[in-house]
């Protein structure tokens, strides 16, 4: 990528999308540190809170790289919110308690993540159904079926599986380094990898890509499976944290928006094509940088969901009102 | 010839809903042949490329690569069977760089990463080929080449495949002069290294220029097939079916040019500049250009889609400013899209629905909707048995009617409002060639009943067929104007910048 | 895609379907529950279940709109929670039965605040409007709370509760008829009248078919898509107020009702990203998803099950349709 004026192209214009993100990202800690600084509460600019903040993020910031799979491949993933309640309810139920049967409970989640991840490629692909619904319906079953048998917290994790969530290398959780490192393995896919190429390819031209030879019905399938094992891992995660998983952590999260929203606010856009992992893991530090700045200025938790509400629409908006295309 | 074919297509036929695009053609290329496929607009080529390529399956024939039978389901088989094709609708991603496009989805690959030094080596290479190494960098994203250079990397990309056939389905609609002698002598390399070319046009110097061989497709048949390249008059003849003189109407006397209707002055915007125009009551101009030359972008403008943001418009004489097409239309100005598909059609609803839509929506909108100030339902009927629509019922969903059936139907949507300028853009892209000669005498009857026509085409033989005054744009200017007495070389060299037009 | 077009037509002759099957659906869906339980053949039985599905249906009808127009709107479970509650801690605040009438004109002129926002949102500053519904959805539920805060409180005085409560008792031949029932039918009758008698229903299946053609045919796309919002959150507003007769408020009693509209919608045969649909089609299509919970209740499987059969209905409709759609060719 790159802005090198030439002879034949159009001048060069600022691609302020681009950079975006990154905008955005400075404003955020900006306002963070006025707002800190104004209300004389400098404890909150310590490298310990700094981490903290970060660390508030990982099941979102895990899920939004899943779901910018998903988005760049230009479909959409409306499950990750019932993945994640299910994984985590998986891994609390068969480990309850026992370390032995760590291993067993994470294979299974990841299993129950991929063949999500399938199902809901293969309805999009093969039965033509719009990801929005095939997703959403996928979200519902997978409710339904978790409802039906749990209602309540259920099973336990040992503890020794929740140094995931709370174990940490001096100051930095082992949970931040794993997000960090899963992001830099999806940059590292999506950049130099034939798979990454076609994902870019079929989310910005479905049929360019056909013609090219390109199997795209693979890719979306392949990019969705990626979608939910990501949503499945911040499922075992946030069972980590919380010691047990119930049925509703997931839609609680309302990881599902915020999502996307966070892929969106990282400048990858929701026609496909177009985007990348470090704008997502900007956006996602931005919305934890936010909810600090909601702790730090001790906003009331409804107030909270309502301009969280009211700043996924303005963020997304943000980007969508520059687009040409009509939307419905 | 002595070689056998490299490809060969034999009896192929197929149908879409409602309509049998292809019925019996057979067609082959040899090795170091050009093989000129031509045709009018939706005559078949497309489709017949297309089924080559892998795109469609065919109902009925067979494809054969070096004599072997093939059944492509997927474009994947074609392009490993060696057929690469330039498509006439871009193929390419413009968020991704011009190497990238050139190698998409088949990427170098060194340890299992993707090799991007070899990439642009590779992609520099081949640029070096057409000259416009220096032009394209292949870091440059698509999205910032201009047309020309976006149409030379579609050749390049296609190119780059060492295919044993390449088809190329009307590759200069968007290059001028130079850039066209450019890929000729390309053509022309890569025919004397033993490739086979599969080349669509309808523009006959093109032909003349480079081909061996001719085959001409009509209404999804084949009518002549020529082993040395005949006289252009001979071609065209195949192609149209009658002589050139039923097909279009008489021109206007100069008594039935009227007062001017519309008329620009100095106008500009994003992609016009410096418009100066005058549509008279009772004339059609048609306005040649290439590809991106602004004839579309002025239609959007007096259309109010993408408004002048300088200079001044009047209509009968008074200063308007239309921003919206809402507004247009209220001051009595109607447009037919180039493509109906995505600009015109409202497909799941009835034929009526689309033909009253115009109507309705300027009507009160609680209203009934069966009529309304400008056209009731049977005023409705009778416009479309007057444009001869051809339906089973006009509650027929308008996805099911052929291409033709489809423009007469937005037609009619027009005429209900009596428009006093109406645009057509490209108005018989994708038509059949009976309907097509029906849409020139309709555009000829409109303006006879005193209304100013502008037609946008690609075509040139169609705009000096149809036209009473011709304009000629190039570059987001209005760079020549003809009578119908011109030539198309005249108006080519106009196009491509070669010489300005004389005053008609 | 393209260029399909030469040659003769030969216009395929197909019969419009007679009946749509949705209607079939419901008549065997009804039949098996009276089957399962006779005691619904009698008016408190099948009026009784009119009632229930009442509220759903005239809130499919209104989600139509939106459906039709090319969107989803999924604030309207949200919107209805929010009529509620904030209906409900009104009045028991101020005590007073009267204030309903007052109360519900209020409630209305919020859902046209709701409804112009979605489409404002949706229209000029280009937000998928499952996105923008989605955040409006958290942001009313949040509002909901902040209202009453966080706590669901008792039950509405009987004036409000007239509407999805109270039975006209001794009408001849179907001996009660309930006030629910006569609002169905009377906001259903408007609907469909707007949706298939005027113009603004013509544009609307149109912007929802292709916006673009639209926008050059002349419609005011934006007006049009903005008041279809405005409809859908109307109709959420008066089914929540039939909602709220039934039963007590709580802060998530209209949530999940923005998908079963949705259902309702896709059964009834409704293209989803517009285009095509019916109000009474959708009508049935409430209907059909009532009487199926009632026929997993009377099978005797549990609440969560109804998620399931959802899904698996907007799944399996979708996939169906666009089936048929390419056996038709497109």
């Amino acid at each position: 990528m790159t802005d090198t004026p030439l002879t034949a192209s159009k001048p060069p214009r600022f691609r302020f999308d681009r950079h975006a993100s990154t905008i955005l990202l400075l404003a955020a800690i900006a306002i963070y540190i006025v707002l800190v600084v104004a209300l004389g509460q400098t404890r909150f600019l310590t490298l310990d809170n700094l981490v903290a903040i970060l660390g508030r993020s990982i099941t979102l910031g895990i899920t939004a790289i899943g779901q910018t799979f998903a988005i760049l491949v230009a479909s959409i993933d409306l499950s990750v919110a019932s993945v994640i309640s299910a994984a985590a309810v998986v891994t609390s139920v068969v480990m309850n308690g026992e370390p032995s049967m760590m291993l067993p409970a994470i294979l299974a989640v990841l299993s129950l993540g991929a063949v999500v991840g399938l199902i809901n490629g293969l309805v999009i692909t093969k039965l033509e159904v719009n990801p929005l619904i095939a997703t959403l319906g996928m979200s519902l079953i997978i409710q339904g079926v978790l409802s039906y048998y749990y209602n309540n917290f259920a099973g336990a994790v040992p503890a020794e599986f929740q140094v995931f969530a709370y174990g940490s290398v001096g100051i930095v959780p082992y949970s931040l380094i794993f997000m960090f490192a899963l992001a830099g393995l999806a940059w590292f896919v999506l950049r130099f990898t034939r798979f990454g190429s076609d994902i870019y390819s079929v989310g910005g031209n479905q049929d360019a890509a056909r013609l090219a030879g390109i199997k795209t019905a693979r890719v979306v399938i392949g990019a969705h499976v990626i979608c939910s094992l990501c949503a499945a891992i911040a499922g075992i995660y946030l069972a980590s944290r919380l010691r047990s998983g119930a049925p509703w952590i997931g839609a609680e999260g309302v990881y599902d928006l915020e999502s996307i929203a966070v892929v969106v606010i990282g400048g990858t856009v929701l026609a496909g094509g177009r985007g990348g992992i470090w704008g997502t893991m900007a956006g996602v530090i931005i919305f934890s940088l936010i909810d600090s700045i909601f702790n730090v200025a001790g906003v009331d938790a409804f107030v909270k969901q309502v301009l969280r509400g009211i700043i996924i629409i303005a963020a997304v908006a943000f980007y969508a009102a520059r687009s040409q295309r009509p939307v419905a | 010839m002595i070689d056998a074919p490299v490809i060969e297509m034999r009896g192929i036929s197929k149908s879409f809903p409602g309509v049998k695009a292809l019925r019996g053609v057979s067609f082959a290329c040899a090795r170091g042949e050009v093989h000129a496929l031509c045709g009018e607009n939706g005559a078949g080529k497309s489709t017949l490329i297309k089924i080559l390529s892998g795109v469609y399956r065919p109902d009925a024939g067979e494809v054969l690569i070096d004599g072997k039978a093939q059944h492509f389901s997927h474009p994947q088989n074609a392009l490993l069977a060696g057929i690469s094709v330039i498509y006439q609708e871009f193929s390419l991603l413009r968020e991704r760089t011009v190497a990238q496009n050139l190698f998409l989805g088949r990427e170098p690959l060194k340890n299992g990463i993707i090799d991007s030094r070899a990439m642009i080596t590779e992609t520099q290479r081949v640029l070096a080929l057409f000259g416009i190494r220096h032009r394209i960098k292949p870091e440059t994203l698509v999205a910032d080449l201009d047309v020309a250079s976006q149409q030379m990397v579609e050749i390049a990309k296609a190119i780059s495949l060492n295919a044993k056939v390449i088809v190329m389905d009307e590759p200069t609609a968007a290059l001028n002069e130079a850039e066209c002698e450019v890929l000729f002598a390309l053509v022309d390399r890569l025919r004397a290294s033993g490739t086979a070319i599969v080349y669509i046009t309808h523009r006959m110097r093109e032909v003349t220029r480079i081909a061996n061989r001719v085959t001409v497709i009509k209404d999804g048949e084949v009518t002549a097939s020529f082993d040395t390249v005949p006289a252009p008059e001979v071609i065209v003849r195949a192609m149209v079916g009658r002589d050139i003189s039923e097909y279009y109407p008489e021109p206007a006397a100069p008594a039935e040019i009227g007062k001017p209707v519309l008329t620009i002055a100095g106008g500009s915007n994003a992609s016009l500049r410096d418009i100066d125009l005058e549509l008279r009551a009772g004339e059609i101009v048609g306005f040649a250009g290439l590809q991106g030359a602004g004839r579309t972008a002025l239609a959007m403008a007096i259309f109010g889609a993408a408004p002048l943001t300088a200079g001044t418009m009047t209509l009968d004489g008074k200063t308007v400013r239309l921003l919206t097409p809402r507004d247009a239309i209220r001051a009595g100005i109607g447009m037919l899209p180039g493509d109906r598909k995505a600009s015109a059609l409202v497909l799941m609803q009835s034929v009526r629905d689309n033909g009253m839509l115009t109507a309705r929506s300027f009507a009160h909108a609680l209203g009934r909707r069966n009529s309304n100030r400008f056209i009731g339902i049977e005023g409705m009927d009778g416009l479309l048995d007057q444009m001869k629509v051809r339906a089973p019922s006009y509650e027929q969903e308008m996805r099911f009617l052929s291409g033709g059936n489809q423009q007469k139907a937005i037609v009619a949507r027009w005429l209900a409002l009596r428009p006093k300028v109406l645009i057509f853009i490209e108005p018989t892209r994708g038509i059949d060639v009976d309907t097509k000669a029906s849409i020139y005498h309709l555009m000829r009857d409109l303006a006879r009943g005193g209304a100013a026509v502008m037609m946008v085409s690609s075509d040139l033989p169609e705009i000096l067929g149809a036209s009473d005054r011709i304009v000629v744009m190039r570059d987001g200017r209005i760079v020549g104007q003809f009578d119908r007495t011109a030539t198309e070389a005249e108006l080519m060299l106009a196009a491509t910048g070669e010489a300005a037009g004389v005053a008609a | 895609m393209t260029e399909q077009t030469a040659a003769r037509p030969e216009v395929s002759r197909r019969r419009l379907p007679g009946v749509n099957p949705v209607y079939v659906l419901v008549v065997a869906l009804l039949l098996a529950i009276f089957i399962m339980n006779p005691a619904f053949g009698e008016p408190t039985g099948y009026m009784n279940f009119l009632k229930r599905v009442a509220a759903l249906a005239i809130l499919s009808g209104g989600a139509l709109y939106v459906i039709v127009s090319g969107g989803f709107d999924l604030s309207v479970g949200s919107t209805m929670t929010l009529t509620l509650t904030v209906i409900g801690s009104s009045m028991l605040a101020s005590n007073d039965p009267n204030s309903t009438y007052w109360i519900i004109p209020l409630m209305l002129g919020i859902g046209l605040v709701v409804g112009l926002i979605n489409g404002l949102v949706v229209s000029y500053l280009k937000v998928p409007s499952l996105i923008a519904t989605l955040g409006m959805m958290i942001t009313l539920n949040g509002v909901a709370f902040m209202w009453s805060g966080g706590a669901p409180r008792g039950y509405l005085p009987d004036t409000f509760r007239f509407f999805g409560r109270f039975n006209i008792s001794d009408v001849p031949l179907i001996g009660i008829l309930p006030v629910a029932v006569i609002c169905l039918v009377v906001f259903g009758t408007i609907l469909w009248w707007g949706m298939h008698r005027t113009n603004y229903g013509r544009m609307l299946h149109a912007i929802g078919d292709n916006p673009q053609a639209a926008r050059l045919a002349g419609v005011p796309v934006q007006r049009v898509r903005i008041s279809a919002f405005v409809v859908s959150a109307l109709t959420a507003v008066l089914a929540g107020v039939i909602l709220g007769g039934r039963g007590g408020v709580s802060v998530d009693i209209g949530s999940g009702y923005e998908l079963q509209a949705i259902t309702a919608a896709v059964i009834g045969g409704a293209q989803l990203l517009g285009g095509r649909g019916s109000v009474p089609a959708t009508i049935a299509g409430a209907l059909a998803l009532e009487a199926i919970f009632t026929l997993l209740n009377l099978i005797g499987l549990a609440q969560p099950v109804r998620l399931v059969v959802q899904g698996l209905i907007l799944i399996g409709a979708v996939a169906l349709a666009t089936y048929q759609r390419k056996r038709a060719g497109r």
